[in-house]
């Protein structure tokens, strides 16, 4: 194919049938395997979902470390099997509650953590080693990661044990959901000394969520979610393996993030791609040893950018579909989506719902207990064939540009996806794409329904208890820690333990952030429209 | 209204020929910081298609550098995308500065992901355009269309 900028937006054509013809080309064990077998096409376990069923993990935070720590509570009592915490923006970037940048923002969209006191509320009552747990995290990935690290050691829990994600995956940022604090060569320093960190001390921890979610939000394709996500992750492997690791000691810990949006054929052959197309590059292009290295696990989240604010219950119906491409692409763990999101952070009444829409697709359909049922469909097989191919157009060109680093700096991901967005808005205005209850089958009158109000109280409490821990903390001991995590920054030392001294002695995110600032700068973007 | 490439001449020719003429500028900002940037591109562009000169400042924008944008690309509206929550910190601090540096000429404009009990406080502070999810591109132009041309006439 030529410039992909010309061939990688034309639409895929689809066929009325597809026939025997459709997949002539493709060799079973070569290009699909039973599942548990290499390339892995149709799944990393032999037993699918009989063995091991998904992870229901909802992605819940608001407000105080207390009103989250509810939710979670409600959440793990209604079935839910893993934890997910979404934390508010001045988290996510570094500041803390008190910084000019955070009024009005904290605990908005998710839970506000300014320390370890923040992280020891957020926790309180559940067992750390009894849980799985996901952060959303990854500007501050590793000062987070730390202030779980430090709550386990308080609480004698081994790290050993620790099991669940972080997502620290800071390339997705860059072009994507532009959660970034410093420029993109040391932010993936910090993410090489988790990998490091995390290979000796956390061996059931996965140190990356590589996210095709975001990217798929911001106005990607599913061939430009695929692409771009699997691109970063060969990044971060490479990445690895320069700053000295062996490729079988990192690689088996690195997990996937996707999108499940609402085209179904084309996002479960996307998964099923994804793992074909990983299990080659990391046996080829990387030469690993391990089985392990090879296989992507992924969670799915439903695609939030397709709930709408009109009609919301028919959200309901749009999840439960995407949810069903997710599991019949074989899944590790799903978040659905609940049904007033397009207008709020979801109330507990719809957030129960949208476990219950997974409870009911494991409990009451019968498709978790074939392994990958639509493997060998032709239409199943050629659009996975077809995902891959367009994939790997997009992996040469940004090889030739030097890699995935070098492309973000000249703008491309972020272009390409900005491209896709206006067309698919453009494809909604013309009704070329419907969406029901928007540009068709809209009602004139619609009750509204109850939301999530969060209000200023939250901010408030935030900022007194900051002060409090200001108060209380041995300010020499927490100036020392900065003082050593500053220096360690400027050197090459691993950052991993002097992150951990700085949160042992309770010095907050914002002060962390911001000595790592001094050091690396601040990242800003020029936009590309 | 007064656009700095337009002399004496274009301004005798009355409202219609003048909006013809004078390029609605708009800024389009990306305050607070969400980095969630798609709407505020999208529509960026479908507002540049639509004839429009559009400035967009990027994110992470304070208010005052918003004000200050507006006021050095003599702008005729500012739209702000805002999907975090913080419209009711940012949309009345965006309004006050435009008043005191004395560009009360200025339409605003929000769109996001805004509760409709916001809607009646935003346009009680001078918000006038206010733009929920599954709004659609083309209804955001022409309101801005409108509303500029109103003051344009109304200027003459």
């Amino acid at each position: 194919m030529g410039a992909p900028a010309d061939t990688t937006h034309a639409k895929r054509v689809v066929e009325r049938l597809y026939t025997p013809d459709s997949i002539a080309s493709l060799e079973y064990e070569r290009d699909l395997g039973d599942p548990g077998q290499y390339p892995y096409t149709r799944g990393i376990h032999a037993s699918g979902y009989r063995g091991k069923p998904w992870t229901m993990r909802q992605f819940a935070g608001f407000g105080t470390p207390e009103e989250t720590n509810e939710r979670y509570r409600q959440l793990l009592e209604a079935g839910g099997t893993g934890l997910s915490v979404a934390f508010d923006l001045p988290t996510l970037m570094g500041r803390d509650p008190d910084h000019e940048l955070s009024l009005g923002e904290v605990g908005k969209c998710g839970v506000s953590i300014a320390s370890l006191a923040d992280m020891e509320a957020l926790f309180e009552g559940i067992d750390l080693g009894a849980i799985t747990t996901s952060m959303t995290i990854n500007g501050p990935a590793s000062m987070i990661l730390a202030m779980y690290l430090v709550l386990a050691e308080q609480r004698g829990t081994d790290w050993r044990t620790l099991s669940g994600t972080i997502q620290n995956d800071i390339l997705k940022e860059f072009i994507a959901q532009k959660e970034f604090i410093y420029p993109p060569r040391p932010s993936m320093r910090l993410v090489t000394d988790v990998f490091a960190f995390c290979a000796e001390q956390m061996p059931r921890w996965n140190t990356i969520s590589v996210s095709g979610y975001h990217i798929r939000e911001a106005g990607a394709t599913a061939a430009q979610e695929l692409a771009f996500t699997l691109r970063d992750g060969i990044e971060y492997v490479q990445y690895g393996i320069d700053a000295g690791l062996a490729v079988d000691a990192f690689a088996p810990r690195i997990s996937f993030f996707f999108n499940s949006h609402s085209d179904f054929f084309e996002e479960l052959a996307k998964f099923r791609a994804a793992r074909r197309i990983w299990a080659c590059v990391m046996r080829d292009r990387f030469k690993a040893h391990s089985p392990r290295s090879w296989q992507l696990r992924f969670h799915a989240q439903t695609a939030g950018v397709s709930l709408t604010a009109q009609q919301p219950y028919n959200n309901v119906v749009r999840t439960a579909l995407q949810a069903m491409a997710a599991v019949l692409g074989g899944a590790q763990s799903l978040h659905t989506n609940a049904l007033d999101e397009a207008l709020a952070l979801p109330t507990a009444e719809a957030a129960t719902l949208a476990l219950r829409t997974q409870q009911i697709i494991a409990e009451e359909t019968g498709i978790t207990e074939v392994v990958d049922p639509l493997g060998g469909s032709y239409y199943v097989e050629a659009l996975t064939t077809a995902l891959e191919k367009e994939a790997l157009v997009y992996f040469d060109t940004i090889d030739r540009m030097g890699g995935m680093v070098a492309a973000i700096e000249r703008g491309y991901p972020q272009r390409e996806i900005a491209e896709s967005a206006y067309r698919s808005q453009q494809a909604i205005e013309t009704r070329e794409q419907i969406i029901v209850g928007v540009n068709q089958f809209t009602a004139d009158e619609e009750a509204p329904i109850k939301t999530l109000y969060i209000d200023e109280a939250a901010q408030q409490r935030q900022l007194a208890r900051l002060d409090e821990i200001r108060r209380r903390r041995d300010s020499r001991r927490v100036a020392a820690a900065l003082a050593a995590l500053e220096a360690g920054a400027a050197t090459g030392a691993n950052t991993m333990p002097l992150l951990l001294d700085a949160v042992r002695a309770y010095a907050t995110l914002g002060e962390m952030c911001d000595r790592l600032r001094k050091v690396w700068g601040e990242y800003v973007e020029s936009p590309v429209i | 209204m007064t656009g700095p490439a337009l002399g004496p001449e274009a301004w005798a020719l009355g409202p219609s020929v003048l909006r013809d003429m004078h390029k609605i500028r708009v800024v389009i900002a990306k305050p607070g910081l969400d980095g969630h940037d798609r709407g505020a591109k999208v529509i960026a562009r479908a507002l540049r298609d639509a004839g429009m000169e559009v400035i967009y400042t990027g994110l992470r924008q304070t208010p005052e550098q918003i004000v200050n944008a507006a006021l050095q690309e003599d702008a005729d509206v500012i739209g702000l995308s805002i999907l975090s929550g913080a419209h009711m910190h940012i949309c009345p601090r965006v309004v006050e500065l435009l008043r005191e540096k004395g560009l009360t000429e200025v339409l605003v404009v929000v769109g996001g992901i805004i509760p409709d009990t916001d809607v009646p406080k935003l346009n009680a502070i001078g918000v006038e355009g206010i733009f929920q999810p599954g709004t659609p591109m083309q209804d955001i132009v022409d309101f801005i269309d409108r509303h500029t041309r109103a003051r344009v006439a109304s200027n003459s």
